[in-house]
């Protein structure tokens, strides 16, 4: 998971690239867009007054539509510069992450997406706690939430804010602020409508950025991926199309891969677009589109990366960034010149922005819903009163994003995407499971796994070597594996069971039966 | 359209509900069971056996670049075959049982 911390180690700018100058295309791109979603915020605000429409967008999205901005939420910067920056610099291994990338998606399809869609309202934790006892559950449930935003929301900054400086050569604190305040806009006044519409544009934006890309490239190698893979061969060995020292330790590579895999099924603002469409059929429809658009842009990056390699030479990309991240940039300016660079960097940007504004929705929903409505209120919600307070939930997390991204500036905050992950693959994975399949899931047992999975996930990314050898420079890691998710979600199963069964709720396991109609049938679903 | 109690018992207990019940989850385990196969398989062979996938297909291509590539594939059309039998089976099941309930 180092890839943003790569990211932020792009500083420095050889004069042989435009990177890092303020390129005119490219700001004239992102001003278009910043106008374009400011336009649809201010036509989504008329259409966004009850609880419905600011968190679920009035549940009016088409499948199709969801699934394009499914894969807008999950397409980061990250994944765009990163993959594509690790295939170039490392060859076949970046692939080998793209994989953990998506292989989510199918579990989310099979095991959660109907019966979520059919058993909550506006949040995962709707899900865990409805036929357990409210208020407990919802507070794990919200800290389990709030803690993999918060890691993400910190990672997205940061890189944005360094990720800018680069791109346009403007400064990295104004480039926090920007980022924070247009994506508080967004989702103040035009709720989950105008994310909704933020997160489609990008989605194509990117898409469509990024198949150009793929087909300057190929033009050169006379549209054969077989010349291209001659060519990397021929320029840096066979190693390069074979998997290499990315994977060391099978106990790694297995943590490693369901911290990528049940995280993706853990991600609230993920889980919490499935609200947004009518019924269960389209929640369905929306995860295919999805996983067939991010499984394409995976496959693209492939082909970025690869190309970089070849086109712009490996050397080239390393001494711009030890981590490869300015790959697809600097193939854009090779291939299509400092326009198609500029417009690539919007791109980039548009990208980040679409991404923290679908965490800080979702980790608004988590305090309003949750944690106001059925902790404080105890389930007695007066519409008007939840609205504002997830209105002031939404400005207080803009402010608090951009004081982070200003806190951590410089930071190694890398790990915090591989923590998120493990969060949402330890905490908030294994209870949203037990709750849909286990009929004798308790109250109790909610509870205790979600926290032994956050406590777990927590303590032992400290004792790694990600952080404890790699940030702390001691001599030894304490716990051996650089993601703890192996440990941490298998544990979060284990107590989750154990305390289940240790003390039986029977209410629950009535309310279990009952539940199924609406579960299986979509009869009384929201 | 919510069913009274006694009707949601009788749902509830009828021999299609449960059918479609157990039908719906032994064809999402066979599937998850599937994808969980080919990820780990794929992890396992590249910690353990990576000669196996540097193995050669033509002079410049090796296993590993179908391989890698035909898992994304895989994971997508995985979804697609979900989809194609919950809108053909699925659905028609939850139809017919929804329409029970309006008549009786």
């Amino acid at each position: 998971m180092h890839l943003l911390a790569l990211l932020l180690q792009a500083t420095t700018t050889p004069a042989a690239s435009t990177l890092g100058t303020a390129n005119p295309v490219s700001m004239a791109m992102f001003f278009l867009f910043v106008a374009v979603t400011l336009y649809i915020t201010y036509w989504a605000a008329k259409k966004t007054k009850t609880g419905s429409e600011f968190y679920a967008a009035g549940r009016n999205i088409s499948g199709f539509q969801n699934g394009l901005a499914l894969a807008g939420d999950y397409m980061s910067a990250a994944s765009f510069l990163g993959i594509a920056g690790m295939v170039a610099t490392k060859g076949y291994d970046g692939l080998i992450y793209s994989i953990g990338f998506l292989v989510g998606w199918p579990l989310i399809m099979f095991l959660i997406a109907e019966p979520l869609r059919n058993l909550g309202k506006y949040t995962f934790a709707d899900v865990v706690a409805y036929r357990l006892k409210q208020r407990p559950v919802r507070i794990v449930s919200s800290v389990g939430s709030l803690l993999t935003i918060a890691f993400y929301l910190i990672a997205q900054m940061v890189g944005a804010g360094s990720l800018i400086k680069t791109l346009f050569g403007l400064q990295y604190e104004i480039a926090v602020v920007v980022v924070g305040c247009v994506m508080t806009l967004y989702v103040l006044f035009g709720g989950m409508l105008a994310t909704t519409w933020v997160q489609i544009i990008k989605a194509i934006l990117l898409l469509s950025g990024a198949t150009v890309l793929v087909i300057l490239s190929l033009s050169r190698f006379n549209f054969s991926p077989l010349n291209l893979f001659t060519s990397v061969t021929q320029q840096y060995g066979d190693a390069m199309l074979v998997p290499g020292g990315f994977i060391t330790n099978p106990f790694d590579a297995l943590s490693l891969g369901l911290a990528l895999m049940l995280g993706t099924a853990g991600l609230p603002h993920i889980l919490m677009r499935f609200y947004t469409v009518p019924n269960a059929k389209a929640a369905r429809k929306s995860v295919f589109v999805a996983t067939g658009f991010i499984g394409y842009f995976y496959i693209l990056t492939f082909f970025i990366g690869f190309s970089a390699m070849t086109l712009v030479g490996k050397s080239t990309i390393e001494n711009m960034d030890k981590g490869g991240n300015m790959a697809a940039l600097l193939l854009a300016e090779q291939t299509g010149g400092t326009a198609f660079l500029g417009f690539i960097a919007a791109v980039a940007f548009a990208t980040i922005l679409a991404v923290v504004a679908g965490l800080t929705l979702s980790g608004a929903s988590s305090i309003s819903h949750d944690l106001y409505v059925h902790v404080v209120k105890r389930g007695v919600s007066d519409e008007k009163g939840e609205i504002k307070v997830a209105k002031r939930a939404t400005v207080a997390l803009g402010v608090l994003s951009i004081l982070l991204g200003l806190v951590f500036k410089g930071q190694n905050v890398a790990f915090m995407v591989g923590l998120a992950f493990s969060i949402a693959a330890s905490a908030n994975f294994p209870a949203l499971l037990l709750s849909i399949t286990w009929k004798r899931f308790t109250t109790r047992g909610a509870v205790w796994s979600i926290a032994t999975g956050a406590i777990l996930s927590l303590v032992l990314i400290v004792l790694s070597p990600t952080i404890w050898v790699d940030i702390l420079q001691h001599e030894e890691a304490i716990f051996p594996l650089k993601n703890p998710a192996l440990v941490s979600m298998s544990s979060a199963f284990l107590v989750g069971i154990v305390a289940s069964l240790l003390q039986p709720e029977i209410a629950a396991a009535e309310k279990f039966e009952s539940e199924k109609l609406r579960t299986y049938l979509g009869i009384g679903a929201e | 359209m919510l069913p009274g109690p006694s009707s949601s018992q009788a749902i509830l207990q009828s021999p299609e509900f449960k059918k479609l019940v157990s039908k719906r989850w032994s064809v999402s385990l066979i599937l998850t069971l599937i994808i969980l196969v080919i990820y780990i398989g794929f992890l396992l062979v590249v910690a353990f056996n990576k000669e196996l996938l540097a193995l050669k297909i033509s002079h410049s291509i090796t296993w590993a670049l179908p391989v890698g590539l035909g898992i994304i594939l895989a994971a997508w059309l995985l979804t697609g075959i979900y989809v194609f039998w919950a809108n053909n089976t699925y659905d028609d099941a939850v139809q017919e049982i929804k329409n029970k309930i309006t008549h009786s």
